[in-house]
Protein backbone atom coordinates (compact mmCIF):
# COMPACT_ATOMS: atom_id res chain seq x y z
CA UNK A 1 0.00 0.00 0.00
CA UNK A 2 2.85 2.38 1.18
CA UNK A 3 4.45 1.96 -2.43
CA UNK A 4 1.16 2.39 -4.29
CA UNK A 5 0.65 5.49 -2.11
CA UNK A 6 4.15 7.09 -3.09
CA UNK A 7 3.49 5.79 -7.27
CA UNK A 8 0.73 8.00 -6.59
CA UNK A 9 2.39 11.01 -4.66
CA UNK A 10 5.05 10.76 -7.58
CA UNK A 11 1.93 10.85 -10.49
CA UNK A 12 0.83 13.98 -8.70
CA UNK A 13 4.38 15.64 -8.74
CA UNK A 14 5.40 15.19 -12.17
CA UNK A 15 2.07 16.49 -13.38
CA UNK A 16 2.50 19.74 -10.78
CA UNK A 17 6.25 19.91 -11.56
CA UNK A 18 5.28 20.74 -15.04
CA UNK A 19 3.16 23.82 -13.77
CA UNK A 20 5.91 24.76 -11.71
CA UNK A 21 8.50 24.18 -14.52
CA UNK A 22 6.53 26.53 -17.14
CA UNK A 23 5.72 29.30 -14.22
CA UNK A 24 9.94 29.00 -13.38
CA UNK A 25 11.17 29.14 -16.58
CA UNK A 26 9.56 33.03 -17.23
CA UNK A 27 11.75 34.16 -13.87
CA UNK A 28 14.72 32.49 -15.18
CA UNK A 29 14.24 33.75 -19.09
CA UNK A 30 14.01 37.42 -17.49
CA UNK A 31 16.77 37.14 -15.07
CA UNK A 32 19.22 35.88 -17.61
CA UNK A 33 18.50 39.11 -19.39
CA UNK A 34 17.59 41.70 -17.05
CA UNK A 35 19.38 40.46 -13.80
CA UNK A 36 16.50 41.28 -12.03
CA UNK A 37 13.50 39.03 -10.55
CA UNK A 38 10.05 40.31 -12.28
CA UNK A 39 8.23 39.48 -9.18
CA UNK A 40 5.24 40.21 -10.92
CA UNK A 41 5.50 37.44 -12.51
CA UNK A 42 3.16 35.37 -10.10
CA UNK A 43 0.32 38.13 -11.50
CA UNK A 44 1.04 37.20 -14.72
CA UNK A 45 0.13 33.44 -14.19
CA UNK A 46 -2.56 34.54 -12.17
CA UNK A 47 -4.13 36.88 -15.27
CA UNK A 48 -3.55 34.23 -17.45
CA UNK A 49 -6.16 31.98 -15.73
CA UNK A 50 -8.59 34.20 -15.82
CA UNK A 51 -8.28 34.88 -19.69
CA UNK A 52 -8.09 31.18 -20.19
CA UNK A 53 -11.27 31.17 -17.88
CA UNK A 54 -13.62 33.97 -19.36
CA UNK A 55 -12.28 32.84 -23.08
CA UNK A 56 -14.86 29.44 -22.16
CA UNK A 57 -17.15 30.96 -19.56
CA UNK A 58 -17.91 34.55 -21.26
CA UNK A 59 -16.72 34.46 -24.53
CA UNK A 60 -17.66 30.33 -24.83
CA UNK A 61 -14.73 29.22 -26.52
CA UNK A 62 -13.65 25.66 -26.80
CA UNK A 63 -11.24 24.87 -24.03
CA UNK A 64 -8.64 24.33 -26.78
CA UNK A 65 -8.28 28.08 -27.97
CA UNK A 66 -8.74 29.45 -23.76
CA UNK A 67 -4.41 28.31 -24.19
CA UNK A 68 -3.09 30.70 -27.14
CA UNK A 69 -6.15 33.08 -25.78
CA UNK A 70 -3.75 33.05 -22.49
CA UNK A 71 -0.91 32.99 -23.63
CA UNK A 72 -0.90 36.07 -26.00
CA UNK A 73 -3.21 38.12 -23.46
CA UNK A 74 -0.29 37.21 -20.82
CA UNK A 75 2.37 37.66 -22.87
CA UNK A 76 0.87 41.41 -23.71
CA UNK A 77 0.59 42.12 -19.87
CA UNK A 78 3.91 41.07 -19.53
CA UNK A 79 5.52 43.28 -22.27
CA UNK A 80 3.43 46.23 -20.96
CA UNK A 81 5.17 45.48 -17.84
CA UNK A 82 8.30 46.00 -19.72
CA UNK A 83 6.95 49.17 -21.01
CA UNK A 84 5.44 50.50 -18.41
CA UNK A 85 7.76 49.84 -15.57
CA UNK A 86 11.24 48.47 -16.11
CA UNK A 87 12.05 50.24 -19.16
CA UNK A 88 11.97 53.52 -17.58
CA UNK A 89 13.99 52.84 -15.31
CA UNK A 90 16.57 50.82 -17.20
CA UNK A 91 16.55 54.52 -18.98
CA UNK A 92 17.74 56.03 -16.15
CA UNK A 93 20.39 53.36 -15.38
CA UNK A 94 17.96 52.53 -12.20
CA UNK A 95 19.32 50.52 -9.24
CA UNK A 96 18.58 46.73 -9.78
CA UNK A 97 16.75 47.13 -6.14
CA UNK A 98 14.12 50.20 -7.77
CA UNK A 99 13.46 47.45 -10.41
CA UNK A 100 12.82 44.39 -8.27
CA UNK A 101 10.49 47.07 -5.73
CA UNK A 102 8.80 48.08 -8.87
CA UNK A 103 7.78 44.76 -10.26
CA UNK A 104 6.04 44.72 -6.70
CA UNK A 105 4.19 47.33 -7.24
CA UNK A 106 3.37 46.21 -10.26
CA UNK A 107 2.15 42.62 -8.78
CA UNK A 108 0.09 44.27 -6.24
CA UNK A 109 -1.81 46.37 -9.25
CA UNK A 110 -2.35 43.52 -11.44
CA UNK A 111 -4.11 41.57 -8.27
CA UNK A 112 -6.07 45.14 -7.88
CA UNK A 113 -7.00 45.00 -10.76
CA UNK A 114 -8.06 41.41 -11.16
CA UNK A 115 -9.89 41.72 -8.09
CA UNK A 116 -12.09 44.84 -9.44
CA UNK A 117 -12.46 42.76 -12.35
CA UNK A 118 -13.36 39.56 -11.31
CA UNK A 119 -14.00 39.97 -7.36
CA UNK A 120 -12.48 38.07 -4.94
CA UNK A 121 -14.77 34.63 -5.25
CA UNK A 122 -13.22 31.91 -6.63
CA UNK A 123 -14.47 31.34 -10.14
CA UNK A 124 -14.14 27.83 -11.70
CA UNK A 125 -14.53 26.21 -15.24
CA UNK A 126 -17.97 24.39 -15.78
CA UNK A 127 -17.31 21.29 -14.47
CA UNK A 128 -18.07 18.90 -16.93
CA UNK A 129 -14.87 20.77 -19.37
CA UNK A 130 -13.09 18.04 -19.17
CA UNK A 131 -13.63 14.25 -18.05
CA UNK A 132 -12.17 14.21 -14.35
CA UNK A 133 -12.58 10.38 -13.47
CA UNK A 134 -9.82 8.58 -13.70
CA UNK A 135 -8.04 7.01 -16.49
CA UNK A 136 -8.67 3.27 -16.26
CA UNK A 137 -6.29 0.37 -16.29
CA UNK A 138 -3.09 2.17 -14.62
CA UNK A 139 -1.94 1.46 -10.84
CA UNK A 140 -2.57 4.56 -10.11
CA UNK A 141 -4.61 7.28 -10.37
CA UNK A 142 -4.10 9.69 -13.59
CA UNK A 143 -6.65 12.48 -14.41
CA UNK A 144 -7.22 13.62 -18.36
CA UNK A 145 -6.15 17.28 -17.04
CA UNK A 146 -2.97 15.25 -15.63
CA UNK A 147 -1.94 14.31 -18.61
CA UNK A 148 -2.84 17.16 -20.89
CA UNK A 149 -0.80 19.13 -18.28
CA UNK A 150 2.12 17.32 -18.79
CA UNK A 151 1.77 17.02 -22.36
CA UNK A 152 1.43 20.53 -23.44
CA UNK A 153 4.55 21.34 -20.98
CA UNK A 154 6.94 19.14 -22.88
CA UNK A 155 5.80 20.34 -26.25
CA UNK A 156 6.52 24.09 -24.91
CA UNK A 157 9.27 22.99 -23.09
CA UNK A 158 10.56 21.17 -26.53
CA UNK A 159 9.73 24.36 -28.58
CA UNK A 160 11.44 26.75 -25.74
CA UNK A 161 14.62 25.11 -26.36
CA UNK A 162 15.06 25.32 -30.04
CA UNK A 163 14.01 29.01 -29.74
CA UNK A 164 16.93 29.97 -27.63
CA UNK A 165 19.55 27.52 -29.21
CA UNK A 166 18.46 27.10 -32.71
CA UNK A 167 16.94 30.14 -33.65
CA UNK A 168 18.05 33.90 -34.64
CA UNK A 169 15.84 35.44 -32.14
CA UNK A 170 17.29 32.97 -29.79
CA UNK A 171 20.70 33.81 -30.77
CA UNK A 172 20.18 37.32 -30.04
CA UNK A 173 18.46 36.74 -26.61
CA UNK A 174 21.84 34.73 -25.61
CA UNK A 175 23.87 37.89 -26.70
CA UNK A 176 21.88 40.08 -24.80
CA UNK A 177 22.10 37.93 -22.05
CA UNK A 178 25.88 38.15 -22.30
CA UNK A 179 26.28 41.95 -22.61
CA UNK A 180 23.64 44.89 -23.66
CA UNK A 181 26.05 46.74 -25.43
CA UNK A 182 28.01 44.17 -27.14
CA UNK A 183 24.71 42.67 -28.44
CA UNK A 184 23.68 46.12 -29.81
CA UNK A 185 27.45 46.71 -31.57
CA UNK A 186 26.64 43.16 -33.27
CA UNK A 187 23.08 45.14 -34.32
CA UNK A 188 20.79 43.42 -31.92
CA UNK A 189 17.85 45.94 -31.09
CA UNK A 190 18.25 45.22 -27.05
CA UNK A 191 14.77 47.03 -26.75
CA UNK A 192 13.33 44.28 -29.18
CA UNK A 193 14.70 41.71 -27.11
CA UNK A 194 14.10 42.31 -23.87
CA UNK A 195 9.95 42.74 -25.29
CA UNK A 196 10.74 39.66 -27.01
CA UNK A 197 11.87 38.00 -23.77
CA UNK A 198 8.81 39.56 -21.59
CA UNK A 199 6.14 38.07 -24.48
CA UNK A 200 7.66 34.37 -23.90
CA UNK A 201 7.74 34.40 -20.26
CA UNK A 202 4.79 35.90 -20.14
CA UNK A 203 2.85 33.30 -22.59
CA UNK A 204 4.21 30.72 -20.88
CA UNK A 205 3.20 32.02 -16.71
CA UNK A 206 -0.42 32.38 -18.89
CA UNK A 207 -0.52 28.76 -20.30
CA UNK A 208 0.59 27.53 -16.56
CA UNK A 209 -2.20 29.47 -14.97
CA UNK A 210 -4.73 28.02 -17.39
CA UNK A 211 -3.00 24.49 -16.39
CA UNK A 212 -3.32 24.99 -12.61
CA UNK A 213 -6.59 27.03 -12.53
CA UNK A 214 -8.03 23.28 -15.29
CA UNK A 215 -6.21 21.49 -12.46
CA UNK A 216 -7.33 22.85 -8.84
CA UNK A 217 -10.45 24.25 -10.78
CA UNK A 218 -10.20 27.43 -8.62
CA UNK A 219 -9.13 31.01 -10.11
CA UNK A 220 -8.62 34.00 -7.39
CA UNK A 221 -6.99 37.31 -7.79
CA UNK A 222 -4.82 35.65 -4.99
CA UNK A 223 -4.16 32.10 -6.71
CA UNK A 224 -0.39 33.76 -7.60
CA UNK A 225 0.73 33.72 -4.45
CA UNK A 226 0.62 29.76 -4.53
CA UNK A 227 2.79 29.67 -6.91
CA UNK A 228 5.22 32.53 -6.72
CA UNK A 229 7.20 31.04 -3.75
CA UNK A 230 7.81 27.98 -6.13
CA UNK A 231 8.73 29.24 -8.55
CA UNK A 232 11.46 31.21 -7.11
CA UNK A 233 13.08 28.48 -5.13
CA UNK A 234 12.78 26.23 -8.37
CA UNK A 235 14.91 28.91 -10.10
CA UNK A 236 17.49 29.00 -6.76
CA UNK A 237 17.59 25.40 -7.03
CA UNK A 238 18.14 25.04 -10.93
CA UNK A 239 20.73 28.24 -10.86
CA UNK A 240 19.47 31.73 -11.34
CA UNK A 241 18.49 31.93 -15.24
CA UNK A 242 19.32 28.99 -16.55
CA UNK A 243 16.71 27.54 -18.83
CA UNK A 244 17.48 23.78 -17.30
CA UNK A 245 18.07 24.60 -14.54
CA UNK A 246 14.62 26.03 -14.14
CA UNK A 247 12.70 22.82 -15.37
CA UNK A 248 14.55 20.54 -13.17
CA UNK A 249 14.01 22.94 -10.69
CA UNK A 250 10.54 22.90 -11.19
CA UNK A 251 9.69 19.30 -11.10
CA UNK A 252 11.85 19.24 -7.88
CA UNK A 253 9.81 21.40 -5.83
CA UNK A 254 6.93 19.87 -6.59
CA UNK A 255 8.64 16.61 -5.76
CA UNK A 256 9.41 17.76 -2.20
CA UNK A 257 6.03 19.22 -1.83
CA UNK A 258 4.28 16.23 -2.52
CA UNK A 259 6.63 14.39 -0.80
CA UNK A 260 6.25 16.42 2.42
CA UNK A 261 2.46 16.27 1.75
CA UNK A 262 2.41 12.54 2.15
CA UNK A 263 4.89 12.55 5.29
CA UNK A 264 3.45 15.11 7.21
CA UNK A 265 0.46 15.99 5.82
CA UNK A 266 -0.27 19.23 3.89
CA UNK A 267 0.39 22.00 6.63
CA UNK A 268 3.63 21.40 6.08
CA UNK A 269 4.24 21.45 2.58
CA UNK A 270 4.98 25.39 1.90
CA UNK A 271 7.11 25.19 5.05
CA UNK A 272 9.35 22.58 3.74
CA UNK A 273 9.50 24.71 0.14
CA UNK A 274 10.73 27.49 2.34
CA UNK A 275 12.75 25.91 3.94
CA UNK A 276 14.81 24.87 1.11
CA UNK A 277 14.56 27.63 -0.30
CA UNK A 278 16.70 29.39 2.24
CA UNK A 279 19.07 26.15 2.73
CA UNK A 280 19.76 27.10 -1.09
CA UNK A 281 20.57 30.18 -0.62
CA UNK A 282 22.94 29.15 2.23
CA UNK A 283 25.15 26.53 0.93
CA UNK A 284 24.62 26.66 -2.52
CA UNK A 285 23.22 29.85 -4.17
CA UNK A 286 24.62 28.75 -7.96
CA UNK A 287 22.27 25.78 -7.87
CA UNK A 288 22.23 22.53 -8.16
CA UNK A 289 23.60 22.44 -11.52
CA UNK A 290 25.10 25.68 -11.30
CA UNK A 291 28.91 25.80 -11.29
CA UNK A 292 30.48 29.20 -9.51
CA UNK A 293 31.01 32.64 -11.01
CA UNK A 294 34.56 32.51 -11.48
CA UNK A 295 34.76 28.96 -12.45
CA UNK A 296 32.48 29.59 -15.53
CA UNK A 297 34.29 29.46 -18.71
CA UNK B 1 32.68 61.64 -46.99
CA UNK B 2 32.56 58.08 -45.12
CA UNK B 3 32.84 59.59 -41.44
CA UNK B 4 32.83 63.32 -40.00
CA UNK B 5 33.05 64.21 -36.50
CA UNK B 6 31.91 68.14 -35.92
CA UNK B 7 32.95 69.69 -32.36
CA UNK B 8 31.55 66.65 -31.08
CA UNK B 9 31.35 66.67 -26.77
CA UNK B 10 30.61 64.32 -24.74
CA UNK B 11 31.01 62.35 -21.34
CA UNK B 12 29.58 60.16 -18.45
CA UNK B 13 27.38 62.40 -15.93
CA UNK B 14 28.87 65.68 -15.51
CA UNK B 15 32.09 64.67 -16.66
CA UNK B 16 32.83 65.63 -19.95
CA UNK B 17 35.23 63.71 -21.49
CA UNK B 18 35.44 65.40 -25.11
CA UNK B 19 35.44 68.78 -25.64
CA UNK B 20 34.65 69.69 -29.01
CA UNK B 21 36.60 67.66 -31.38
CA UNK B 22 36.53 66.95 -34.95
CA UNK B 23 37.72 64.59 -37.59
CA UNK B 24 37.27 62.63 -40.93
CA UNK B 25 37.77 59.27 -42.58
CA UNK B 26 37.63 59.27 -46.28
CA UNK B 27 36.68 56.56 -48.36
CA UNK B 28 39.73 53.85 -48.70
CA UNK B 29 41.64 55.46 -45.88
CA UNK B 30 43.17 53.90 -42.85
CA UNK B 31 42.46 56.51 -39.99
CA UNK B 32 44.55 56.39 -36.61
CA UNK B 33 43.21 57.88 -33.24
CA UNK B 34 46.17 57.79 -30.77
CA UNK B 35 46.30 59.03 -27.48
CA UNK B 36 47.41 58.62 -23.71
CA UNK B 37 45.76 56.43 -21.09
CA UNK B 38 41.90 58.30 -20.56
CA UNK B 39 42.25 60.67 -23.41
CA UNK B 40 38.93 59.68 -25.21
CA UNK B 41 39.98 57.36 -27.94
CA UNK B 42 37.03 54.27 -26.82
CA UNK B 43 34.70 57.67 -25.96
CA UNK B 44 35.41 58.95 -29.29
CA UNK B 45 34.03 55.16 -31.17
CA UNK B 46 31.20 54.90 -28.66
CA UNK B 47 30.11 58.22 -29.59
CA UNK B 48 30.77 56.99 -33.12
CA UNK B 49 28.23 53.90 -32.38
CA UNK B 50 25.74 55.06 -30.58
CA UNK B 51 26.31 53.73 -27.23
CA UNK B 52 26.86 57.69 -25.86
CA UNK B 53 24.95 60.07 -27.25
CA UNK B 54 26.70 63.79 -28.09
CA UNK B 55 26.21 66.38 -25.92
CA UNK B 56 26.80 68.69 -28.55
CA UNK B 57 28.27 68.36 -32.21
CA UNK B 58 26.98 66.02 -34.94
CA UNK B 59 28.48 62.68 -36.55
CA UNK B 60 27.79 62.61 -39.90
CA UNK B 61 28.00 59.03 -41.75
CA UNK B 62 27.94 59.21 -46.07
CA UNK B 63 26.95 62.70 -45.27
CA UNK B 64 24.05 62.00 -43.31
CA UNK B 65 23.60 63.18 -39.70
CA UNK B 66 23.28 59.73 -37.55
CA UNK B 67 23.73 61.58 -34.02
CA UNK B 68 21.17 60.11 -31.56
CA UNK B 69 20.60 56.87 -33.40
CA UNK B 70 20.75 53.70 -31.97
CA UNK B 71 23.88 51.24 -31.67
CA UNK B 72 21.95 48.79 -33.57
CA UNK B 73 21.02 50.92 -36.12
CA UNK B 74 24.39 52.56 -36.79
CA UNK B 75 26.16 48.71 -37.01
CA UNK B 76 23.45 48.17 -39.64
CA UNK B 77 24.47 51.01 -41.34
CA UNK B 78 27.92 49.18 -41.84
CA UNK B 79 29.19 51.14 -39.64
CA UNK B 80 31.50 48.32 -37.10
CA UNK B 81 33.38 48.69 -33.72
CA UNK B 82 35.35 46.08 -32.37
CA UNK B 83 35.49 46.89 -28.87
CA UNK B 84 38.06 47.53 -26.49
CA UNK B 85 38.33 44.00 -24.46
CA UNK B 86 37.26 42.00 -27.47
CA UNK B 87 33.94 41.34 -25.84
CA UNK B 88 33.21 37.82 -27.80
CA UNK B 89 29.90 35.98 -26.55
CA UNK B 90 32.28 33.69 -23.86
CA UNK B 91 29.25 30.90 -23.44
CA UNK B 92 29.04 31.21 -27.50
CA UNK B 93 31.08 28.82 -29.71
CA UNK B 94 33.36 30.25 -32.07
CA UNK B 95 31.28 29.82 -34.79
CA UNK B 96 28.20 31.01 -32.96
CA UNK B 97 29.79 34.27 -32.65
CA UNK B 98 30.70 34.64 -36.36
CA UNK B 99 27.23 34.16 -37.64
CA UNK B 100 26.04 36.60 -35.07
CA UNK B 101 28.05 38.78 -37.05
CA UNK B 102 25.60 38.69 -39.76
CA UNK B 103 22.48 38.93 -37.46
CA UNK B 104 21.40 41.97 -39.44
CA UNK B 105 22.41 40.27 -42.91
CA UNK B 106 19.45 38.95 -45.06
CA UNK B 107 21.51 37.08 -47.97
CA UNK B 108 22.26 33.83 -46.96
CA UNK B 109 24.33 32.09 -49.64
CA UNK B 110 26.84 34.96 -49.35
CA UNK B 111 26.85 34.41 -45.43
CA UNK B 112 28.40 30.69 -45.85
CA UNK B 113 31.12 31.93 -48.35
CA UNK B 114 32.06 34.87 -46.01
CA UNK B 115 32.44 32.87 -43.12
CA UNK B 116 34.99 30.67 -45.29
CA UNK B 117 36.77 33.72 -45.89
CA UNK B 118 37.16 34.23 -42.25
CA UNK B 119 38.08 31.12 -41.66
CA UNK B 120 40.48 31.27 -44.27
CA UNK B 121 41.89 34.52 -42.99
CA UNK B 122 42.05 33.27 -39.61
CA UNK B 123 42.96 28.91 -39.91
CA UNK B 124 43.24 29.07 -35.92
CA UNK B 125 39.84 29.88 -35.47
CA UNK B 126 38.45 27.38 -38.28
CA UNK B 127 40.15 24.47 -35.56
CA UNK B 128 38.49 25.85 -32.72
CA UNK B 129 35.11 26.30 -34.39
CA UNK B 130 32.90 24.50 -32.17
CA UNK B 131 34.81 25.51 -29.26
CA UNK B 132 33.34 27.84 -26.26
CA UNK B 133 34.91 31.37 -27.43
CA UNK B 134 35.68 31.98 -23.30
CA UNK B 135 38.28 29.10 -24.06
CA UNK B 136 40.37 31.01 -26.85
CA UNK B 137 43.74 32.79 -25.75
CA UNK B 138 43.66 36.74 -25.63
CA UNK B 139 45.04 36.51 -29.27
CA UNK B 140 42.29 33.93 -30.79
CA UNK B 141 39.75 36.14 -29.00
CA UNK B 142 41.15 39.54 -30.64
CA UNK B 143 40.80 37.47 -34.25
CA UNK B 144 37.68 36.23 -33.80
CA UNK B 145 36.37 39.59 -32.83
CA UNK B 146 37.90 40.80 -35.79
CA UNK B 147 36.43 37.99 -37.61
CA UNK B 148 32.92 38.82 -36.68
CA UNK B 149 33.23 42.16 -37.32
CA UNK B 150 34.26 41.27 -40.98
CA UNK B 151 30.69 38.79 -40.88
CA UNK B 152 29.12 42.16 -40.42
CA UNK B 153 30.53 43.59 -44.37
CA UNK B 154 31.74 46.83 -42.55
CA UNK B 155 31.64 50.24 -45.02
CA UNK B 156 34.10 51.35 -42.13
CA UNK B 157 35.47 49.15 -39.44
CA UNK B 158 36.71 50.99 -36.09
CA UNK B 159 39.00 48.68 -33.82
CA UNK B 160 39.57 49.85 -30.03
CA UNK B 161 43.04 48.99 -29.45
CA UNK B 162 43.51 45.94 -30.53
CA UNK B 163 46.98 44.81 -29.66
CA UNK B 164 45.91 45.93 -26.22
CA UNK B 165 47.22 43.16 -24.00
CA UNK B 166 48.71 40.47 -26.56
CA UNK B 167 52.27 39.66 -26.02
CA UNK B 168 54.88 40.87 -28.82
CA UNK B 169 54.51 37.99 -31.59
CA UNK B 170 50.75 38.46 -31.57
CA UNK B 171 50.79 41.90 -31.93
CA UNK B 172 53.08 41.67 -35.10
CA UNK B 173 50.47 39.35 -36.39
CA UNK B 174 47.55 41.63 -35.52
CA UNK B 175 49.05 44.30 -36.91
CA UNK B 176 49.72 41.86 -40.03
CA UNK B 177 46.15 40.91 -40.55
CA UNK B 178 44.98 44.89 -39.95
CA UNK B 179 47.16 45.74 -42.82
CA UNK B 180 45.19 43.07 -44.68
CA UNK B 181 41.99 44.45 -44.35
CA UNK B 182 43.45 47.29 -45.28
CA UNK B 183 44.98 46.11 -48.70
CA UNK B 184 41.55 44.19 -49.53
CA UNK B 185 40.04 47.54 -49.84
CA UNK B 186 37.67 48.32 -46.02
CA UNK B 187 38.39 51.51 -44.30
CA UNK B 188 39.70 51.55 -40.85
CA UNK B 189 39.24 53.48 -37.94
CA UNK B 190 42.54 52.83 -35.73
CA UNK B 191 42.62 53.38 -32.03
CA UNK B 192 45.77 52.20 -30.84
CA UNK B 193 48.51 53.11 -27.96
CA UNK B 194 50.61 51.47 -30.12
CA UNK B 195 51.62 54.80 -31.92
CA UNK B 196 54.45 53.56 -33.67
CA UNK B 197 53.09 51.37 -35.50
CA UNK B 198 49.57 52.32 -35.81
CA UNK B 199 51.54 55.70 -37.81
CA UNK B 200 53.31 53.05 -39.63
CA UNK B 201 49.68 51.99 -41.41
CA UNK B 202 48.08 55.02 -40.92
CA UNK B 203 47.19 57.28 -44.05
CA UNK B 204 45.87 60.23 -41.72
CA UNK B 205 46.40 60.49 -37.99
CA UNK B 206 45.11 62.18 -35.02
CA UNK B 207 46.52 62.71 -31.65
CA UNK B 208 43.65 63.36 -28.72
CA UNK B 209 44.82 64.89 -25.40
CA UNK B 210 42.57 65.02 -22.47
CA UNK B 211 39.83 65.15 -24.55
CA UNK B 212 40.73 67.56 -27.16
CA UNK B 213 42.19 66.87 -30.88
CA UNK B 214 46.21 68.19 -29.90
CA UNK B 215 47.84 66.95 -33.49
CA UNK B 216 46.60 65.68 -36.95
CA UNK B 217 48.09 65.25 -39.86
CA UNK B 218 49.56 62.52 -42.51
CA UNK B 219 50.80 59.88 -40.46
CA UNK B 220 54.28 60.35 -42.45
CA UNK B 221 54.22 63.87 -41.76
CA UNK B 222 53.20 63.04 -37.88
CA UNK B 223 56.25 60.56 -37.73
CA UNK B 224 58.58 63.07 -38.18
CA UNK B 225 56.91 65.57 -35.91
CA UNK B 226 59.21 66.68 -32.86
CA UNK B 227 56.65 67.09 -30.41
CA UNK B 228 55.01 63.70 -31.26
CA UNK B 229 57.85 62.11 -31.86
CA UNK B 230 58.98 62.89 -27.77
CA UNK B 231 55.22 62.47 -26.29
CA UNK B 232 54.48 59.38 -28.20
CA UNK B 233 57.16 57.47 -30.02
CA UNK B 234 60.19 58.36 -27.80
N1 LIG C 1 31.88 54.74 -17.82
C1 LIG C 1 32.56 55.85 -17.46
N2 LIG C 1 32.12 56.62 -16.45
C2 LIG C 1 32.77 57.75 -16.08
N3 LIG C 1 33.88 58.18 -16.68
C3 LIG C 1 34.39 57.46 -17.69
C4 LIG C 1 33.75 56.25 -18.14
N4 LIG C 1 34.47 55.75 -19.16
C5 LIG C 1 35.50 56.59 -19.34
N5 LIG C 1 35.45 57.62 -18.47
C6 LIG C 1 36.40 58.76 -18.40
O1 LIG C 1 36.40 59.42 -19.63
C7 LIG C 1 37.72 59.76 -20.02
C8 LIG C 1 38.04 59.16 -21.36
O2 LIG C 1 38.01 57.74 -21.26
P1 LIG C 1 38.24 56.78 -22.49
O3 LIG C 1 37.88 55.41 -22.05
O4 LIG C 1 37.54 57.32 -23.67
O5 LIG C 1 39.81 56.88 -22.69
P2 LIG C 1 40.75 56.06 -23.68
O6 LIG C 1 41.50 57.06 -24.44
O7 LIG C 1 39.98 55.05 -24.42
O8 LIG C 1 41.73 55.35 -22.64
P3 LIG C 1 42.40 53.90 -22.66
O9 LIG C 1 43.60 54.01 -23.53
O10 LIG C 1 42.78 53.68 -21.24
O11 LIG C 1 41.39 52.95 -23.14
C9 LIG C 1 38.62 59.27 -18.90
O12 LIG C 1 38.89 60.35 -18.05
C10 LIG C 1 37.81 58.25 -18.19
O13 LIG C 1 38.14 58.21 -16.82
MG1 LIG D 1 39.97 53.03 -24.43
Amino acid sequence: MISNEFLQQVVNAISLGAIYSLFALGYAMVFSILGVLNLAHSAVFMWGAFLGLITVTEIKLPLLLAFPVAMVGAGLIAVALDFLAFRPLRRRNAPRISQLIVSIGASALLVSLSQLTFGTDPRRFPFDILPSGAIQGLPFRVTLIQVIVLITALILMVLLNILVLRTRLGQAMRAVAFNQRTASLLGVNVSGIFASTFFIAGALAGIAGVLYGLTYNSILPFMGDQVALKGLTAIVLGGMGSIPGAVLGGFGVAGLERFSVAVGGSDYRDAVVFLILFLMLLVRPQGLIGQKEQTRA
Amino acid sequence: MLLRLDQVAAGYGAIEALHGISLKVERGQVVSLIGANGAGKSTTLNVISGLIKPARGAVYFEDRDISGWRADQITALGLVQVPEGRQVIATMTVEENLSLGAYRRRDRRQIGSDMDGVYERFPRLKERRSQKAGSLSGGEQQMLAVGRALMMRPKLLMLDEPSMGLAPLLVNEIFRIINAIKNSGTPILLVEQNARKALALADYAYVLERGVIAYEGKALDLRQDPKVIAAYLG
